[in-house]
C-alpha cells in the first residue's frame, strides 16, 4: 500500500510543479520538464497499482519487469526490429512514396487525370487498407517483400493527396513571373511549385510513418518468417508472455518515434524558410 | 444547358468513372494472368489443351483464384448479403453488423474522450504542457499493431465480446478529436474573447456560447477522420478474437482457408461502411452547418 500513496504523492507533487512551471515565462527547459514528469507519474502508478493490487503479469506487467525483459532480449528484439521496420516498413515506405510523387506529378500535368485522381485517392486514403494485407501476403509470400507491399500501398494515398495539393499551393501571380521569366516545365516545377509544395509533401510523409510502421507490423500476422515484431507480437501473446510483448510494443514505440522525428528534422532542414518552421530550432 | 466541351473539361463524374472503368479493365486482366499457371496445370494434369477463349473463361470463374473477377466478388457479395440469412454466420450482413457496433462504440467513446481531452488542454495551460506531447507520442505507437495482444489481455481479465476490440477503436479515434477540437476551441480571436469578458460571460458560457459552437466545422471534419480509425480499429482488433466474427475475422478466415473471395468481399464491404459512415457524418454536417451558417 505504501507503494500506492508514494506513486498517488509523487503525482500530486508533480502535477504542482507543472502547474508552477506552465506560470513561468517559456523556456526550452521549462518545455521539456512537463511532459517528462508526467510519464515519470504514469510510470510510477502504473508499477505501484500492478504490485498493490497483485495484478497477474498476464494481463500487465510492471514497467520493470518489461526493462529487464527488454535489456535481456536486446538481441532478439534487435533482429525483429531489422526485419519488420527496415526490411519491411523502410523499404515499402519509400517504394510507396516515390511511386505516389510519381503518380502526383503525372496528375498534376494532366488535368482530367487530376480530377479523376484526387476523389478517388481521398476516397481510398479513408479506407482501411490495411485489409488489403492478407491478399498481398498471399501473392508475394511470407518474406519481408510482401510486408514492404502492404506498406507502400498503405502510404501511396496519402502521399498522393498531400502532393497533388500541395502542388496547386504557388500562387497565379508567381507562375506568372517564372513565366516572364521564361522557365521551362521542368525549371517552373523545381525552382517553385516543388518548394511551395514541400510543407504539403511532408505533411503526407509524416502521417505516413506510424501508417507504414503498423501495415509492417499488421502484415506479419498473417504469416512471417520466424522473426519480426508483428511475428513475435502474435507469438508471445496467446502464451502470455506479455513482458516480451511489451518490450516488442516498447521497441515500436522507439523506431515510431524515431522515424518521425527523423522525418521531421528532414523538414526542417529542407523547409527552414516556411513560416511554420521559422524561429523554432 | 451543359455544352460537351464542359463536360470534358470540369466537373469529376466523368474523369473519375473513366478511371474506375480504366482500372476495373486492368483487373480483369490481371486475374487472367495471375489465374493462368493454374489452368495450365489443371489442363496438363487431365491432358486437355486449352483454347484462348476457354482458358480466359475458365481464369474468371474459379473457385480459389489468386485474384477474383470484379463480377466474381459482386456475385459473393450479392450472394452472402442477400441469399443468406442475416442471422446465419455465413451472411456478410452478420458480420457487418458485428464490425459496426464495435465501430460505433469506440467511435463515441473515442470523441468523447477527446473532446474531454481537448477542453482540458485549452483551459489549462498545465494540462496543455503536460499531456499534449504524449497524446502526440501515443499515436507513433503503432497501437493496430499491439492491438490483438490487447484484446487477448483484456478478454482474459474478463472483458469479452464488443468492448476490448471498441477500446482499441477508441484509442485510434480520440486522436483526430483532440487534434482538431483543439484548434476548434481555441478557433475565436482574442477580440471575440474580450467582448464576452466584458459582458461578464463565466469561462463555461465563454465554451458554450463562443468556443463550442465556432469549433463545429473543426469538429465534423475530425469526426469523419475518427470514424475512418475507429473502423480500422475494429478490423484490426477483430483478427484474433478467435470466433467472433465481424468483417476482420471474416478476412482472417478467409486468408487462413485461402478462400480469396472471403478477403475480397470482406475488404469491398469494409470499404462501403467506411464510406456510408463518412457520408452520413458528412449529411450531418451540411444540415447543421446550414443552420448555423457556418457553411463551408
Amino acid at each position: 500500500m505504501i507503494y500506492f500513496w508514494a506513486a498517488i504523492i509523487f503525482w500530486i507533487l508533480a502535477w504542482i510543479v507543472n502547474v508552477w512551471i506552465s506560470r513561468q515565462k517559456e523556456n526550452r527547459f521549462f518545455n521539456i520538464a512537463p511532459p517528462v514528469l508526467f510519464g515519470m507519474s504514469i510510470l510510477f502508478i502504473w508499477e505501484s497499482c500492478v504490485v498493490t493490487f497483485n495484478v497477474s503479469p498476464v494481463i500487465l506487467p510492471p514497467p520493470s519487469a518489461i526493462y529487464m525483459k527488454f535489456m535481456s532480449s536486446i538481441p532478439i528484439l534487435w533482429e525483429d526490429f531489422v526485419q519488420t521496420a527496415i526490411k519491411g516498413a523502410l523499404s515499402g515506405y519509400i517504394i510507396g512514396c516515390v511511386a505516389a510523387f510519381i503518380v502526383s506529378l503525372i496528375a498534376d500535368r494532366f488535368n482530367f487525370l487530376e480530377r479523376g485522381l484526387l476523389p478517388i485517392g481521398n476516397f481510398l486514403a479513408a479506407m482501411p487498407i490495411i485489409g488489403i494485407a492478407p491478399i498481398l501476403v498471399m501473392w508475394y509470400g511470407y518474406g519481408w517483400q510482401s510486408k514492404a507491399a502492404v506498406v507502400a500501398v498503405m502510404v501511396f494515398f496519402p502521399i498522393l493527396v498531400n502532393t497533388v495539393q500541395g502542388l496547386k499551393m504557388s500562387d497565379k501571380i508567381h507562375r506568372d513571373l517564372m513565366q516572364t521569366y521564361n522557365a521551362s516545365y521542368f525549371q517552373t516545377m523545381i525552382k517553385l511549385r516543388l518548394s511551395t509544395a514541400m510543407p504539403f509533401i511532408f505533411n503526407g510523409l509524416k502521417i505516413c510513418t506510424t501508417l507504414a510502421l503498423i501495415g509492417a507490423i499488421v502484415a506479419e500476422f498473417f504469416g512471417s518468417p520466424i522473426r519480426g515484431m508483428g511475428f513475435r507480437i502474435s507469438t508471445e501473446a496467446p502464451r502470455f508472455a506479455l513482458d516480451m510483448v511489451w518490450a516488442e510494443i516498447t521497441v515500436a514505440a522507439m523506431a515510431g518515434s524515431l522515424f518521425y522525428g527523423g522525418v521531421v528534422l528532414l523538414e526542417k532542414w529542407t523547409t527552414f524558410w516556411h513560416p511554420s518552421q521559422r524561429g523554432k530550432i | 444547358m451543359i455544352s460537351r466541351r464542359s463536360i470534358w473539361s470540369e466537373g469529376k463524374l466523368i474523369p473519375v468513372l473513366s478511371i474506375i472503368g480504366f482500372i476495373v479493365i486492368i483487373w480483369y486482366g490481371f486475374s487472367i494472368v495471375l489465374n493462368a499457371p493454374w489452368e495450365y496445370d489443371k489442363a496438363k494434369r487431365s491432358s486437355i489443351t486449352l483454347s484462348n477463349v476457354e482458358l480466359i473463361s475458365n481464369t474468371w470463374s474459379q473457385k480459389r483464384p489468386k485474384l477474383p473477377a470484379p463480377h466474381q466478388i459482386t456475385n459473393e457479395i450479392w450472394d452472402t448479403t442477400v441469399n443468406k440469412k442475416v442471422t446465419s454466420k455465413r451472411s456478410l450482413v452478420y458480420h457487418g453488423l458485428i464490425t459496426f457496433y464495435e465501430t460505433i462504440y469506440g467511435f463515441i467513446f473515442g470523441t468523447c474522450l477527446g473532446i474531454l481531452l481537448a477542453i482540458g488542454i485549452v483551459y489549462n495551460r498545465a494540462t496543455a504542457m503536460s499531456v499534449m506531447p504524449w497524446i502526440i507520442t501515443s499515436q507513433t505507437i503503432p497501437i493496430l499493431a499491439i492491438a490483438p495482444m490487447i484484446v487477448v489481455a483484456l478478454g482474459s481479465a474478463g472483458f469479452n465480446g464488443l468492448m476490448p476490440i471498441a477500446i482499441i477503436s477508441m484509442y485510434l479515434s480520440f486522436f483526430p478529436v483532440v487534434v482538431g477540437m483543439v484548434k476548434g476551441l481555441k478557433s475565436p480571436d482574442q477580440l471575440e474573447i474580450d467582448q464576452m469578458k466584458t459582458w461578464s460571460a463565466s469561462k463555461f458560457q465563454v465554451l458554450h456560447k463562443l468556443r463550442a459552437p465556432r469549433s463545429m466545422p473543426f469538429f465534423f471534419t475530425s469526426l469523419k477522420l475518427g470514424m475512418a480509425a475507429s473502423l480500422v480499429g475494429a478490423i484490426v482488433g477483430e483478427l484474433p478474437s478467435g470466433g467472433g466474427g465481424g468483417l476482420g475475422f471474416r478476412m482472417l478466415s478467409g486468408s487462413t482457408f485461402g478462400n480469396t473471395l472471403h478477403i475480397w468481399s470482406g475488404l469491398i464491404s469494409a470499404a462501403v461502411l467506411a464510406g456510408t459512415l463518412i457520408a452520413i457524418i458528412g449529411g450531418i454536417q451540411k444540415v447543421v452547418l446550414k443552420r448555423m451558417s457556418l457553411e463551408m
